[in-house]
């Protein structure tokens, strides 16, 4: 039990420790007063007056037209800025000898093509992966960068220019533009005639048909309408992204609905022009990249 | 004999919530533990400084420093060991084995770390050696300290705190050159070409120096430390601490009184309460009010008492390390028992041996190869145009070797597989080459192609086998090939 304060101004003592108590008492239990060290409140006071000098160098005070801008000046945006450029110079060296390397001796020469494939990645992931896929695996629509069936062309080349031009980009003159008729919408072929006509496209992969259908009727058909452009072979051409019928690698889709859908409609996918975006090494390397996926040609 | 305790008697004003720390004047003393002292200091300063000069031949593509921490390259060298930043799990063994010694200690006698071989107390027995050539030992310092503003005390603190300033920028000088080639950022440092990094850590280290072991000192251990705290906790009646055997020395009375008790047939207490211990004390405590926070455990209240006791004529070591057990045992007329193996000092020199010996045995079986394998997860497998299956791994090949090395790529579990990866040389189907440089990791991006016949399952265990095509050595690594 604490000894009764003699007057107010003496703090109650504990008889057994000796120490003085801070008056809090429970039950009988005091809190005995041990004393902070007197340089930890002052390192406090230090810090309040340190974060003061916040509100003088740094932006911080809301005001009804702006805001306070600080001693310097300091801006995130230009911070940004700043740190973008140390990351240029950083990559400088090696980006120039990139944008002077052709395409091929990037993926012959082990130091350019490692940082090829690391820049050439982080753009992926953040320009087209949204559509093609983290992975590149695509999807109904979006073409698998990892197979080894290309619309445009699968060279490092023919790469390069679909990432730069896009395919059917609106504000990009030399963009892949062609595209497949309605034949369907726009009352070209009929609906049997498109039935035929599908069935025959999966004949060409060596897939099945319906039973007892006719091929003949269709090849006719494709014969009249579509080897202009896919090939009477149905290899297809990459001059104007007629996708080749024969393998196994499908974009919309390989059932005779999928196929008969496609040729009612037409069309065909759009990507945009990259070149009016990223600079020309990022292309580069975004082609050597989508190129080492593994479907490359 | 002077009453010291008097003046170092603690009084708080009352009822403040904040007190001033109390300057303390740690005395001069001589003796056994003094002495282990300045032997410590000695070694580990020595080590400190001129470690990062000792050179070691790695050949010409390796820096020839024996410790350093290449933050440029990635990479820390000691002596015979290199380790790169994958392995540097090494670290994390080290911490363990680090903390278990500082518990083996604790466990055996009591904070040897603190007391001997903490930098807080190396570093601040140096600067108070400074401070005593200077201005004198502890009674002349609390006289001029209390007294007016000479000239002659001014010349002294501003020589004090030079010399200070000088073992402080030494200190952060020595600190820089174990993170660059020691010679060349000397001679750097001395034209002033060094780069700036390196004068903001010298910067830094100096006045952290200078504040913890000049101005901060026992501070440090008392409120900024957390060991003290754990320790506390960890200790037991077993350990050997720093004590005050109050079995001897109590009833405490002066020399001619405990004399005159003696005579009388009476038992009289060895203590005569002269204050030595209390004035030697480098953080200020006074060991007779037992095992506390304060202590640091660095035995100097042993030498001074010692001094006193022989002076006196009384048997040494009333200050010892000592056991509460012990004290105990005395009083009960039973003989002293030192307990130093225990189930927890077995446990803890058992867990130091374990995490030592898994890291000897990493360490001497530790390959000049690396290797670490991916599988594509997205996608898991593509279809290709002539119907086949193909998979994607990452493969990563580190050769830590110093000079350049051929690996041989290959894999096993599947038939007909066929191996592509660009940038690599072809040596058959199934066989892929990788050059790489020394020192170097390479990183390949190799897909496994199954022909369209092939029967191929869901997923299908494989093995890639990686060796070196001049010295056959070889790792495997386990994965799967996936399907439809």
């Amino acid at each position: 039990m604490p000894e009764a304060a003699n007057d107010a101004k003496t703090p109650p003592t504990d008889s057994h420790s000796g120490m003085t108590t801070t008056g809090h008492e429970w039950d009988g239990i005091c809190e005995l007063n041990t004393p902070l060290p007197a340089w930890w409140l002052y390192t406090f006071y230090a810090c309040i007056v340190w974060a003061v000098g916040y509100w003088f160098v740094y932006p911080a005070w809301p005001l009804l037209t702006g805001y306070t801008h600080g001693a310097f000046g300091w801006q995130s945006r230009a911070a940004v800025v700043s740190d973008l450029a140390e990351l240029g110079a950083l990559r400088g060296p090696m980006n120039a000898k990139i944008a002077s390397a052709s395409l091929a001796d990037i993926e012959k020469t082990p130091e350019l093509l490692a940082f090829a494939r690391a820049e050439g990645g982080a753009a992926f992931a953040i320009n087209c992966a949204p559509c093609h896929g983290s992975g590149g695996q695509g999807s109904t629509g979006y073409p698998n960068l990892n197979a080894d069936r290309w619309i445009w062309g699968g060279s490092l080349d023919e790469i390069a220019t679909t990432i730069a031009h896009g395919a059917r980009s609106q504000d990009d003159p030399k963009t892949h533009s062609s595209m497949m008729p309605s034949f369907g919408r726009d009352e070209i072929l009929n609906a049997d005639q498109i039935s035929d006509v599908a069935d025959y496209v999966r004949s060409l992969s060596g897939a099945d048909t319906t039973n007892g259908v006719d091929l003949a009727k269709g090849k006719k058909v494709y014969s009249d309408n579509c080897a202009v452009c896919h090939g009477e072979d149905g290899k297809g051409s990459k001059q104007v992204g007629a996708p080749n019928l024969t393998t196994q690698v499908w974009l919309y889709g390989s059932t005779k609905a999928d196929i008969a859908h496609r040729v009612d409609v037409g069309g065909g996918g759009t990507m945009p022009a990259w070149g009016a975006k990223l600079d020309a090494p990022t292309i580069k390397t975004l082609a050597v990249f989508v190129h080492s996926l593994g479907g490359g040609q | 004999m002077t009453n010291f305790l008097a003046q170092d008697d603690e009084e708080f004003p009352e009822g403040a919530l904040y007190a001033s720390a109390k300057r303390i004047y740690p005395q001069t003393v001589d003796g056994f533990y003094r002495r282990l002292k300045w032997l410590i200091l000695c070694l580990t300063l020595a080590v400190y400084y001129l470690l990062p000069f000792i050179r070691w031949n790695r050949g010409s593509a390796e820096p020839g420093q024996a410790v350093l921490v290449d933050l440029v390259n990635r990479k820390f060298y000691f002596f015979f060991i290199e380790i790169w930043p994958q392995e540097v799990y090494y670290l994390t063994g080290l911490l363990i084995i680090a903390a278990m010694a500082l518990f083996l200690m604790n466990a055996l006698a009591g904070r040897v770390w603190c007391g001997y071989l903490c930098p807080q107390t190396v570093w601040t027995d140096l600067f108070v050696l400074v401070e005593r050539c200077v201005e004198g030992d502890r009674r002349e310092r609390m006289r001029k300290d209390a007294g007016p503003w000479t000239a002659q005390r001014i010349r002294e603190k501003m020589l004090k705190h030079t010399l200070w300033l000088i073992i402080a920028w030494w200190t952060g000088g020595a600190w820089v050159l174990y993170f660059a080639d020691a010679p060349t950022l000397v001679l750097s440092l001395a034209n002033f070409h060094a780069p700036a990094v390196a004068w903001i850590w010298i910067a830094i280290l100096t006045f952290t120096t200078y504040v913890l072991a000049g101005v901060m000192r026992e501070q440090v251990c008392l409120y900024m430390c957390p060991w003290p705290r754990i320790q506390a906790a960890m200790t037991d009646e077993n350990a050997l601490n720093v004590t005050y055997r109050l079995d001897r020395g109590e009833q405490r009375m002066s020399l001619k009184k405990a004399e005159a008790t003696r005579a009388r047939g009476e038992s009289a207490g060895d203590c005569i309460d002269c204050g030595q211990c209390v004035a030697v004390c480098p953080t200020g405590v006074d060991i007779r009010e037992g095992s506390q926070l304060g202590c640091i455990q660095c035995g100097l209240c042993i030498d001074a008492c010692d001094n006193v006791m022989a002076r006196i004529g009384r048997p040494l070591r009333l200050i010892a390390y000592d056991t509460e057990i012990n004290i105990g045992n005395r009083r009960a007329g039973k003989p002293n028992e030192f307990k130093l193996i225990r189930p927890r000092t077995i446990l803890y020199a058992f867990v130091i041996a374990l995490v030592g010996g898994v890291m000897m045995d990493a360490l001497v079986t530790r390959l000049d190869l690396g290797v670490s394998i991916i599988h594509d997860r997205n996608p898991m497998y593509v279809r290709t145009a002539d119907g086949s299956i193909r998979n994607a791994y990452t493969i990563r090949i580190v050769n830590r070797l110093p000079t350049p090395r051929r690996f041989l790529i290959s894999m096993e579990g599947l038939t007909n597989q066929r191996l592509d990866a660009i940038g690599l040389e072809r040596q058959s189907d199934n066989v892929l080459i990788a050059e790489i440089g020394p020192d170097q990791t390479r990183e390949a991006r190799v897909t496994v192609t199954l022909p369209s016949n092939a029967n191929v399952q869901a997923s299908t265990n494989i093995q890639f086998r990686i060796s070196d095509q001049g010295s056959g050595e070889t790792v495997e690594a386990q994965d799967r090939f996936d399907g439809p």
